[in-house]
């Protein structure tokens, strides 16, 4: 049987070769492309003739007074933006679980979704009018309850945090998916169990549901190790100016600024190199932990 | 189940019908206020009176946008992106995603192939060497440096080929032995068997080729030719005065900025609205059953 299935495997060969080949031109050619890291590359010699300078580029990066806050700027708001992404799906997929009517919750989840699917482009755009100070809704309703106006796209020490709450408020919808598809995979039989046994709804909660989620929990948090020097390119391009650089500014902005900004191919080059290998590094530990743990396989 | 109505449980479902309902809200109420200012006269809107409801009522903002020759254009190649894109990412992933869903016995190449395809998951080149690619390739300016870049989507890749995956072998052997070839197992059994999957991919591949700005930006010298979102992150996040100066002066001056805006950021979001509840009944089977590793 096995021959049988060996002998016409021709037809799959051909089926993938497209997939191979632009994967090869888009993804493993800039995997090459990455030695102008390592070159004093000039855009006229190219990538053959220019000179090899070692760790030049990253000696200068290194050399730069901001790259040390943009390394720490990056980390922190990841690292908020995972912690954020985690605890309010999960808490909201709870939520969402003790509600009865099918069709109330079939509404909230509906319009929950939704704004994940938005370009950051639009929602830059929407929020640059909301959150504005002076004609915003946002600062308008703030007033109303008696606080100061808040500059939330121009201080630098809130900007962090709006990037944060702004990104959770998009996201949040669609990350609870995968927790209401595990709550629904929880044992029916060991609710009506606790039942009999007398056990509240808080205690069911509590001993049944978030055990019972626990696992997926795990492995989500897991996974998004590998993101932790992704903070969110596109967001912040379309949120930030040079007021809240301080704070707000991140590997990949900074690598755009100086590479297609600035023509500085080399520095940013070698950046993107040094963010590509940590990346590499968290992705493959997670994918190990998580495989480890709970027999997470990608393939 | 057995329903408990203590007085808290009763306490709690009201509190949770409205936290729930206050959560939706604020997901809601941007577009809402949007939607409102976009129909609203520029006075009212100047002034922040605007909350959900349109105050002087017009369709200024609307006629200036539709007399704006880059607004359109740019819709119009944004279009033609999605749709040649999506069609290109379902043209590649059908195929590549069986090919991957094949046992290793009876495909020794199968583990080769999927290694090659998750490795570029694990480690990019960046954006200046990913930039250099595609200036090299010779295109800068074309619409396809929008397409091919992104045609091979690993991830819905990976996520058919689990639904496949997850589909029992009986009826794909059988065929097989029957004499039906790879193909026509593919068309005739596979795809028609793996509808909320295809929807899954086929709603991110239109939302992730409608939405994408950056791409448009970096390879599009020509400020014509870019698609729409790349033009409303130049005049509405980044005002590019030169844009704005090529359009219409006294347009410009009939609407405040503010409506224009709102009305521009509206139609932009309207195709993703138009689309969404189509594919939100599948996407969720599609997203859960894909992720279940076979």
């Amino acid at each position: 049987m096995g021959d049988f299935f060996q002998n016409r495997n021709g037809a799959l060969h051909v089926m993938i070769f497209p997939a191979v080949v632009l994967l090869f031109v888009f993804s493993y050619v800039p995997l090459f492309g990455l030695t102008i890291a390592f070159q004093k590359y000039n855009i006229f010699k190219g990538i053959f003739d220019s000179a090899w300078i070692g760790f030049g580029n990253f000696r200068f990066v290194l050399s730069l007074p901001d790259i040390y806050q943009v390394l720490w700027n990056t980390f922190y708001i990841a690292i908020m933006k995972i912690a954020a992404g985690l605890i309010v799906p999960v808490a909201f997929a709870l939520l969402l679980n003790e509600v009865r009517s099918v069709l109330f919750k079939k509404t909230v989840q509906t319009i929950v979704y939704f704004p994940y699917f938005l370009s950051w482009v639009l929602l830059g755009g929407i929020l640059i009018d909301i959150l504005s100070p002076s004609t915003g809704i946002v600062n308008d309703i703030m007033a109303g309850l008696g606080f100061k106006p808040v500059f939330f796209l121009g201080d630098a020490s809130v900007f962090p945090y709006v990037l944060v709450a702004t990104d959770t408020w998009k996201s949040f919808g669609f990350g609870t998916i995968v927790y209401l598809a595990a709550l629904t995979n929880i044992d029916q039989s060991q609710y009506e169990a606790s039942i009999i046994d007398g056990a509240s709804r808080w205690k069911q909660a509590l001993y049944i549901t978030l055990p019972g989620i626990l696992p997926t929990v795990i492995l989500m948090a897991t996974l998004s190790l590998g993101g932790i020097l992704n903070a969110g390119f596109d967001q912040i391009f379309n949120l930030y100016s040079p007021i809240v650089y301080r704070t707000g500014d991140i590997i990949d902005t900074m690598v755009y600024r100086m590479g297609l900004v600035d023509r500085q191919y080399g520095p940013a080059a070698a950046i993107g190199f040094f963010k590509s290998v940590v990346s590499f590094v968290l992705i493959v530990i997670s994918y190990k932990l998580a495989g480890k743990f709970a027999n997470y396989r990608i393939f | 189940m057995k329903e408990y109505s203590t007085p808290g449980r009763k306490l709690f479902v009201i509190f949770n019908a409205i936290l729930l309902s206050a959560i939706a809200l604020a997901c809601m109420l941007p577009i809402v206020n949007l939607l409102a200012i976009s129909f609203s006269s520029s006075e009212f809107a100047a002034s922040n009176a605007v909350k959900l409801w349109p105050k002087g009522f017009t369709l200024k903002a609307y006629q200036f946008v539709a007399d704006k020759p880059e607004f359109l254009r740019s819709f119009v190649v944004s279009a033609k992106v999605v749709a040649i894109g999506t069609f290109i990412n379902l043209l590649l992933a059908l195929p590549t995603s069986y090919v991957l869903s094949r046992s290793e016995e009876r495909f020794k190449w199968r583990n080769v192939y999927a290694w090659y395809f998750v490795l570029t998951m694990l480690f990019n080149g960046g954006l200046i060497p990913g930039y250099l690619t595609v200036k090299e390739v010779g295109l800068l300016n074309s619409i396809f440096a929008l397409i091919l870049p992104g045609a091979v989507q690993v991830f819905s890749i990976i996520l058919l080929m689990n639904f496949f995956r997850s589909l029992p072998k009986e009826i794909d052997e059988a065929a097989l032995v029957d004499g039906a070839g790879h193909w026509t197992n593919l068309l005739k059994i596979y795809a028609p068997l793996s509808k909320p999957a295809l929807a899954t991919i086929t709603l991110f591949a239109i939302v992730g080729h409608w939405n994408s700005w950056f791409d448009g930006i970096i390879f599009m010298n020509n400020p014509m030719n870019y698609p729409l979102q790349s033009y409303l992150q130049t005049v509405i996040i980044k005002p590019d005065y030169q844009i704005i100066a090529s359009s219409n002066i006294n347009l410009l001056s009939l609407v405040n900025e503010q409506t224009s805006r709102a009305a521009q950021i509206f139609l932009a979001t309207l195709p993703i609205l138009l689309v969404y509840p189509f594919f939100q009944r599948y996407f969720i089977k599609g997203l859960v059953m894909g992720s279940v590793k076979g």
